[in-house]
């Protein structure tokens, strides 16, 4: 126990964090992309130390799962692998930096403002998959059907905007001959 | 430091970290990842209030924090996709993915 923080929490937590400023700092974008999965995987198992194990296990699934290796397509179909990024930084990196600082000050002032400083130990909710399954399909199963919907426009239109142009104005001369 | 306490800072400075990226880097895909590591510290701070919030007394089946999360990580595959695809069908037409470069959306 270090400042009464459990050890495991703390390695997961500089995991996660490292993940997060290694893809802030590397050059190679396919290296950026492999140390978002890190910092994803840091994240899935703070929601395991949390008792949100449904959750975690979603987060494997669909960051590690899809996220990060939708991520590694788009870095390479977008340029070579070994090439070093050409400029990486915006010219205004530095008022981006100032501001990302500010953020992080202010939440974090709000943070320990806000909370009392000992609350009170409240124990793990039982939440099975089961029940999660139950109330996906009463209580939010109006939400459930909207995100269906709306991952499915997502896809269709994701496909729809990176399919290449040419073959519909082959369509349309064909039609005109 | 209290546990939620900790668990909050930890989502601050990935959100912090991700906006950092999303404004100083150039390249359109690490902008988005800087956007997914936003979504993902705001998922964190769900989870965690779920987990340390009186979840017994409020109304409902204690499930409102969880939900809200997985709806969330939905609605962030989602924004990947579409995101990822502006950004290939972009680099077809002008060969770049650089954000300095882009200028003009109508190809």
């Amino acid at each position: 126990m270090i400042f009464g923080l459990s050890i495991v929490f703390l390695l997961t937590a500089i995991l996660t964090v490292a993940g997060a400023v290694a893809a802030a700092l590397l050059k190679n974008l396919v290296h950026c992309a492999l140390s978002l999965t890190v910092t994803f995987a840091g994240l899935a198992l703070l929601y395991l130390q949390l008792d949100a194990q449904f959750a975690g296990f979603s987060q494997i699934l669909v960051y590690i799962g899809a996220v990060a290796i939708l991520v590694v397509f788009a870095i390479l179909l977008t340029r070579g692998a070994g090439v070093p990024e050409y400029r990486g930084y915006s010219t205004s990196w530095l008022l981006g930096l100032v501001i990302a600082a500010g953020v992080f000050a202010l939440l974090g002032w709000a943070v320990v403002k806000s909370l009392p400083a000992a609350s009170p130990a409240s124990a793990a909710p039982a939440i099975t998959v089961q029940s999660i399954g139950a109330a996906l399909m009463s209580s939010y199963v109006l939400p459930l059907e909207i995100v269906a919907v709306l991952l499915t426009v997502a896809l269709i239109g994701a496909v729809i905007v990176a399919m290449p142009e040419s073959r519909k104005h082959d369509v349309e001369q064909g039609g005109a001959k | 430091m209290t546990p939620l306490t900790a668990f909050l800072m930890v989502a601050a400075l990935v959100f912090a970290i991700g906006l950092a990226i999303s404004l100083t880097r150039r390249n359109a895909i690490l902008v988005l990842i800087g956007i997914e590591l936003m979504l993902n510290a705001a998922n964190l701070n769900l989870i965690a209030f779920w987990r340390f919030g009186s979840h017994a007394s409020g109304h409902g089946d204690g499930l409102t924090g969880m939900m809200f999360a997985i709806f969330s990580i939905a609605v962030a595959a989602a924004e990947a996709a579409v995101g990822l695809g502006l950004v290939i069908a972009y680099h077809r037409h002008s060969k770049t993915t650089d954000l300095d470069a882009m200028t003009r959306m109508k190809g």
